[in-house]
Parts: structure tokens; C-alpha cells; sequence
């Protein structure tokens, strides 16, 4: 581990002068020495999570704010990914939808393994107008599909969105559900549903907006 | 602090939760944003009561533990240089971490602490290393000490320790984990961390991508008597569960990418003036 750290040491020192008022960035190699060293318990397929993706280590380098020809790659690439339903059909059950978006648990080292993911949905949005414990890290999705006259074409979009958001915004802080397997295609399918449904909570008029 | 007046907080801590319990609806929240943010900051202003924190029994803990002879060399911690000499408690928290030369090393206040356990108490430390997090009817030795050392510089200003070359690396390194995507999610720290007036749910997030008032009040606050665990946790602990929540492997207790992040977000919360043990949800 000493010899780690000297090397890294080396490789950060030799790019900093020596009365540098402004912070140089750290080179990402040896970013990784340090990550090695956090993760080193952790068992094998837990450390294969800290691999960065190509996507990931892009995004991250450009603070999410990728210059255009980059961009393009990851939402490419990102468009590549998508698989959607062999059936045809996007829209599944919005009642298991509802459950699924309120559904915070899975993927962590305390959840039970093989317990299944929620898509957390209301971590970040709000969604139901009268489900007041939502967040706001990402935009409202209250009355999603009124909105767009529950069209087929808004609920394929929506499906895309869900399988993997950076087909629509490259570095999307939106999780990519179905690229990482987060939420199979029934899940996706029934949030598509929770947001799409004529009959969901979703697009039940807000009494105050 | 005499016994009747640790009975007296015990009983206070159990007031308040009550009060929390039974008092506390988000009223208003059909109006939207603006109605349910008062709500949310006169339920922190419920919490603010000092007089009420628990975290105050682990600062008597720790004060004790301090002063306790331990190790193969039996003696107390109060030989140990947390940076500004050996025994002296004032202030040395608002400046950690810092780099220490016997070390070698930057050190966070957990990692100095057991430098100094390991090294001045020849305390042997693998069982504390193994759990250092504690849990109901197990109180943690760290989360005790650190309670104590950081309130020790409580009403001190967050002074970021960044002269030495190793401190201003592991503030480029701490920068680069802040922002760094990884795992199931796609999360880094900024991606909750890095805008202002945002929330997950109805928990408030600071914005720490920035120097400024909301890495102020976060910085100046922990360790801190967390309601929804019944427990003193300390910074290490808070990084440990956003990892958790981040889809993340756990990290390891004391290791070196932690203490970065620590001296990045310290650096945003510069000229903080510190209130320790605090009290969070």
C-alpha cells in the first residue's frame, strides 16, 4: 500500500508546482489507488460496481456537462442499449407501477441479496398530485399523460426513458433502470403504466397546483 | 457533566421525541413547495434544542475514555497530538484533517485517534476498526471520542488545513470522488450534492459542490445524535451510508479516499463556526 501511495504521490506531484495557489485536478489514475484502497473488503462482483462504464467515467470527467461530439456518443450508445418490450406493448399494470415508484429499496449491502429493486421513482419526482412526499431532483410528472393526450408515441418515450435516460440526455443524473438491470421490463412496463394510465393517481387532476 | 444533569437529558431526549412523534405534520404541503420547506425548517429548528441531544451522553463517554489509562503502555490519550501539540482538545477539531508528520500521513480525526490508540497506548485496535459503528446496547469508542474532540471546539471557525503538498492532494483527490459515477445508479455525491434548494423525498439536500452556507451548516454539525438511528454517528458513518445509498460497496472504516472527501468538503465549509455533537433525522 506505501508503495501505492508513492506512486500515485509521484504521478500527482509531478504535475502540481510547488506554490500552486489553485488546486490541480488529480490525475484518474490515481484516483484509482484510493478507490482500490476504500473497496478492498468488499467482496468481488460489490468491487466490479466501482468500475467506471465508458459513460460513466465521461460523464464524470465533464462534470456532466460533455462537450457536443461526446454527448452525441453517449446518447448513441445509450440509444443502442435500448431494448423494448417483444410484445409491443409499453403499458403494464399502474397499481404494481405506483409500488414500484414508491419502492426505495434494493442494491444496497443492507437490502437482503436477490431482494428486488423499487425504482424509487419519488427519491426525485413528484408524480401523484396528492402523494406530498416526493423530491425534487428531477422535474414533476404529475398528470405525465394527460399532458400528452396519453399518446402511444409519449408512452414509448417514457419507456426508453426509464430502460435507459441518456438516450434522451446524455449524463442524465437519472439512473439508467434498464441498462443496469435494475427494473426488468414487467417494472418498467407498469411505471410506464403509473404514468400513462388514464385510471393512475399520476393523472388525476391536482386540486392546488 | 455531574450525574442528575445527564438523568435530565436523558429524560429531555425522551420529551422530544415524543414531540417529534406526535407534533410534527407537514402542514400545507397540498400548497406546494414553499409551505412544505417552512415545515421542514421549523422541524429542524425542533431539533436545534441542545438541551435535548443525546449526543451529549457520548461526549461524557468519550471525555472519560480520554483520560482512561489503556494499552501495553497504559496510559491516557491525553499524550495524543491531534495538531496542535500533545493533550490539547481546543480547537483541534475546526482544524482536521491535516497532515502529521510523525505519521507521515493526512489524518482525519477518526484515523488520528487511532494513530494515537495504536501508538501512544499500544491499544490493540482490530475490534474497533472491525465495529465502528455503534448500535443499541453497544455504544462505539470512536463515535464517543469523536463526540468529545469536536465538541471541544465548539463556537470555533472550520479552518481547512492546505499548505502542506499531501493536504492539497488529497483535496484534488477528494474533488474527483465527489464527482465520480459509479455502480447500479450512475450516482456520485454531486449527483445529489450539487445544486441548491433540492430534496430527495422530504430530506433537504446541501448543496456541497460549492463554499457556502449549506456546507457550513453540514460540516459544522456532525458528529451527531441521529434520531432515526439512536445514535451518535460521526462523519465517517454519514460517507459510510451515502455509499450504502448510493448503490456502493461499503467503504473501508478509516481509509484514505474517505478522509479526501473529508478534506474537500472541509475546504467548502471554511470559516463554518462549529456546534457539535448535532442533532439530525
Amino acid at each position: 500500500m506505501t508503495k501505492h501511495y508513492a506512486v500515485a504521490s509521484v504521478m500527482l506531484m509531478a504535475a502540481v508546482p510547488a506554490h500552486a495557489e489553485t488546486p490541480v485536478p488529480a490525475q484518474p489514475a490515481a484516483v484509482d489507488v484510493y478507490i482500490e484502497a476504500m473497496f478492498k473488503d468488499a467482496p468481488a462482483d460489490w468491487r466490479r460496481r466501482v468500475v467506471q462504464d465508458e459513460t460513466q467515467r465521461l460523464c464524470s470527467l465533464s462534470r456532466n456537462n460533455p462537450p457536443p461530439d461526446v454527448a452525441s456518443a453517449i446518447s448513441a450508445r445509450a440509444a443502442a442499449s435500448l431494448v423494448y418490450p417483444s410484445d409491443g406493448i409499453m403499458i403494464g399494470d399502474w397499481k404494481r407501477g405506483e409500488a414500484i415508484a414508491e419502492d426505495g429499496r434494493g442494491g444496497q449491502f443492507t437490502d437482503p441479496p436477490g431482494r428486488a429493486s423499487g425504482g424509487n421513482c419519488y427519491a426525485c419526482h413528484r408524480m401523484a398530485p396528492g402523494e406530498v412526499s416526493y423530491g425534487t431532483l428531477g422535474p414533476s410528472l404529475a398528470e405525465y399523460g394527460r399532458i400528452r393526450k396519453f399518446s402511444a408515441e409519449a408512452a414509448r418515450e417514457v419507456y426508453a426513458k426509464i430502460y435507459n435516460a441518456q438516450s434522451v440526455q446524455p449524463c442524465s443524473t437519472m439512473p439508467r433502470f434498464g441498462y443496469h438491470k435494475l427494473l426488468n421490463e414487467q417494472q418498467i412496463k407498469d411505471v410506464t403504466a403509473y404514468l400513462m394510465s388514464p385510471d393512475s393517481p399520476v393523472n388525476t387532476p391536482a386540486v392546488d397546483k | 457533566m455531574p450525574t442528575g444533569m445527564r438523568s435530565a437529558l436523558a429524560w429531555s431526549a425522551v420529551v422530544v421525541a415524543l414531540m417529534l412523534a406526535t407534533g410534527g405534520e407537514v402542514a400545507g404541503a397540498e400548497q406546494g413547495g414553499d409551505a412544505t420547506q417552512e415545515a421542514l425548517e421549523r422541524y429542524r429548528a425542533m431539533l436545534s434544542d441542545p438541551t435535548a441531544n443525546p449526543g451529549y451522553l457520548n461526549v461524557d463517554r468519550g471525555e472519560a475514555l480520554w483520560k482512561t489509562r489503556r494499552g501495553a503502555a497504559n496510559v491516557t490519550l491525553e499524550g495524543c497530538d491531534l495538531g496542535e501539540g500533545p493533550g490539547k482538545l481546543d480547537g483541534v477539531y475546526a482544524r482536521l484533517p491535516r497532515f502529521f508528520p510523525d505519521a507521515g500521513r493526512v489524518m482525519d480525526l477518526e484515523q488520528r485517534l487511532l494513530w494515537c490508540m495504536e501508538n501512544v497506548q499500544k491499544l490493540a485496535t482490530a475490534d474497533v476498526r472491525a465495529q465502528p459503528f455503534g448500535e443499541p446496547g453497544r455504544s462505539s469508542d470512536m463515535e464517543d471520542l469523536a463526540a468529545f474532540v469536536a465538541s471541544r471546539s465548539n463556537g470555533m471557525p472550520i479552518e481547512p488545513q492546505l499548505t502542506h503538498p499531501e493536504e492539497r492532494q488529497l483535496l484534488a483527490v477528494g474533488e474527483a470522488l465527489f464527482y465520480r459515477r459509479a455502480s447500479i445508479a450512475d450516482f456520485s455525491c454531486a449527483s445529489c450534492h450539487s445544486e441548491d434548494g433540492k430534496r430527495i423525498r422530504l430530506q433537504t439536500l446541501p448543496n456541497l459542490s460549492r463554499p457556502g452556507a449549506d456546507a457550513q451548516a453540514t460540516m459544522t454539525s456532525w458528529p451527531a445524535y441521529r434520531l432515526s438511528q439512536s445514535e451518535t454517528r460521526t462523519l465517517q458513518n454519514r460517507l459510510w451510508d451515502c455509499y450504502r445509498q448510493m448503490r456502493m460497496p461499503a467503504p473501508a472504516y478509516a481509509s484514505d479516499g474517505l478522509t479526501a472527501l473529508t478534506v474537500y468538503l472541509v475546504k467548502q465549509a471554511q470559516g463554518g463556526v462549529i456546534n457539535a455533537p448535532g442533532i439530525k433525522r
